[in-house]
């Protein structure tokens, strides 16, 4: 038995301090389990050979988040009606401090959301990423990039320019030679049978309100799946994407490139 | 060892409840003879409802049927009777309540939020006529860009454009060509390729109507142009080149107390001759890049509710 040594001044301290971090985790934990869930989330596991392309996905998130972020706070000072909208998108830009910082952060960031969706969906699309049993993650992306592109349609209104109506225009006509439903759908984007101050207020609702919570929502799919399914190797990956396949014969073990037909997996 | 402690079952709050039912039908119905029966069905049988429920209290004895129940019967027996017998147990009639009751309630809230969302467009659209002054502002051949507030409520938003010349009379009647300047192709304004205003040395107009300023600007146009994706029309709106997929809109007219009035537009695929003469042939209106003739119009079989 060690004959256990009286602890220094600093170490005492140190313990005392940690046990005052951990306190608060620790009650969270005890209540909720949400110290292990985010664990959990951040910190499993990947395959070794990982590429820095599939980082993507999470700077696509990032640049939702700043979208939803300044977002918000422009729609603190924006007022979507016909007679007030341009003005407020110019008191915003010049009189509101730092105004011009977060719309052009808003303008700006959707482009950059848009340019990330793609890239992102290219890179899953070369890394094979979307193949067994990540189809499901592919189309719920392929909705995203919907919904990104229709914030885009939907928030280029609201500057309420003659660059916003008219593309508006064209955008919601564009919609109206859709075939048998086309007439309706682009009456509902107006607001009724001419552009309006009904068209303005709707594109502003389904802006910044319906949108964006389906891609809250879409995005929790996404990442659910990501987490459950977890992350592919890049394609020419000598690993074997964090699945034991040491039963299998070796021709079949080179990653999802030459992927096991489905049934024979063996140890699965 | 398990005392009744639930009241029993017992059809007084049903006839109760009948009562008040009778009363509300008869307040709508005829609330001095049909509510005063639903009030004495009430009262006779809150009465009896009240007796029995306080029976117990008053003392006097309650009537209870005798639990009855199966005898100890062999273990396995009571194992496999369950499963043979067709069974409904409570756990399954709450959850399918659970779920009917959620159905209802969330229909109950689409209903009308849906109805919310959707109707207002369709439904309920006005037609506009708009007062562009008196006919003597349009001499007789010569074109104007006309620029005019549909709704003077909406403002500038219902701002539009037409194209007006003046064709004269024929017969006894006015006949004036409008041509509106909603492209057929996506609905970009289109522009009169030709001199305007100072060019011309003629001075813009400004009448003021019911329906707010109305600018005349005098123009020569060769013909029509949009200035979005290139759509070209000559003077009387028929398609020239580009993408449109038919001519140009016009607005329908009337002339009251010398003054002329625009009313609802209408399509038109083309025209045949010109001014006075000119044979519309007439759609009724659809959106831009709207196919109303040939295969393709059974590609919009429908259209919403508009004038």
């Amino acid at each position: 038995m060690a004959v256990r040594r009286p602890r220094s001044k600093a170490q005492v301290r140190r313990e005392q301090v940690l046990a005052a971090v951990n306190y608060p985790l620790d009650w969270l934990e005890e209540r909720s389990g949400l110290v292990g869930g985010v664990k959990y989330f951040l910190f499993r596991n990947v395959p070794s050979d990982t590429n820095w392309m599939q980082t993507l996905g999470s700077a696509t998130l990032t640049a939702f988040i700043v979208q939803a972020v300044t977002g918000v706070i422009l729609a603190m000072y924006y007022k979507p009606s016909p007679h007030d909208a341009y003005s407020s998108i110019q008191n915003i830009t010049d009189h509101v401090t730092m105004g011009w910082l977060v719309r052009g952060m808003h303008k700006w960031g959707a482009s950059v959301f848009i340019i990330l969706m793609f890239l992102h969906m290219g890179r899953v699309f070369l890394f094979g990423a979307y193949k067994y049993p990540r189809e499901l993650n592919w189309i719920i992306g392929v909705l995203l990039l919907t919904m990104g592109m229709a914030e885009g349609f939907t928030g280029y209104l609201l500057p309420w320019d003659q660059t916003a109506y008219w593309a508006s225009v064209v955008g919601i006509n564009l919609n109206g030679t859709g075939p048998f439903i086309g007439p309706f759908l682009a009456q509902f984007l107006r607001g009724g049978q001419e552009i309006g101050p009904n068209t303005l207020s709707i594109f502003y609702s389904i802006h910044m309100l319906l949108i964006p919570g389906a891609i809250i929502a879409l995005i929790s799919l996404h990442l659910y799946l990501v987490i459950r399914l977890g992350v592919t190797s890049p394609p020419w990956s000598k690993d074997e994407a964090g699945r034991d396949r040491s039963g299998e014969a070796s021709a079949l073990r080179t990653g999802l490139t030459h992927p096991v037909a489905r049934g024979t997996g063996g140890s699965e | 060892m398990d005392e009744p402690h639930i009241p029993l079952p017992t059809l007084w709050p049903l006839g109760f409840a009948v009562g008040i039912a009778v009363v509300l039908v008869g307040l709508i119905v005829d609330p001095t003879i049909v509510s005063p029966v639903g009030a004495a069905i009430a009262v006779v049988f809150g009465f009896l409802w009240a007796r029995e429920a306080t029976s117990e209290l008053r003392g006097h004895a309650v009537v209870v049927e005798p639990e009855t129940r199966e005898l100890g019967v062999p273990e396995q027996a009571a194992a496999e009777a369950p499963s043979e017998a067709p069974s409904f147990p409570r756990s399954r009639f709450l959850e399918a309540v659970t779920l009917g009751l959620g159905g209802v309630i969330g229909g109950v809230v689409t209903v009308p939020v849906a109805g919310f969302a959707l109707l207002p467009g369709f439904l309920g659209q006005k037609r506009h006529e708009v007062d562009l002054g008196p006919v003597t502002d349009f001499p007789e051949g010569k074109w104007f860009i006309t620029t005019f507030i549909v709704d003077p409520k909406e403002g500038d938003v219902s701002r539009r454009t037409a194209f007006i010349r003046n064709n004269g009379l024929l017969g006894n009647v006015p006949s004036f060509t409008i041509i509106s300047n909603r492209c057929a192709h996506l609905g970009c304004p289109v522009q009169a390729n030709g001199p305007t205003g100072a060019i011309l040395g003629e001075k813009n107009v400004v009448e003021h109507t019911a329906n707010g300023p109305v600018l005349l600007r005098p123009v020569v146009p060769a013909g029509f142009g949009c200035p979005c994706h290139g759509g070209q029309y000559d003077t009387e709106g028929n398609r020239t080149a580009g993408p449109p997929v038919r001519g140009l809109d016009r607005y329908a007219f009337d002339v009251k107390n010398g003054r002329l009035i625009l009313l609802s537009t209408y399509s038109v695929t083309h025209v045949d001759g010109t001014g006075a003469q000119a044979k519309i042939h007439k759609y009724k209106l659809a959106g831009p890049g709207e196919h109303i003739d040939g295969v393709e119009q059974i590609l919009y079989p429908l259209q919403p509710p508009h004038h």
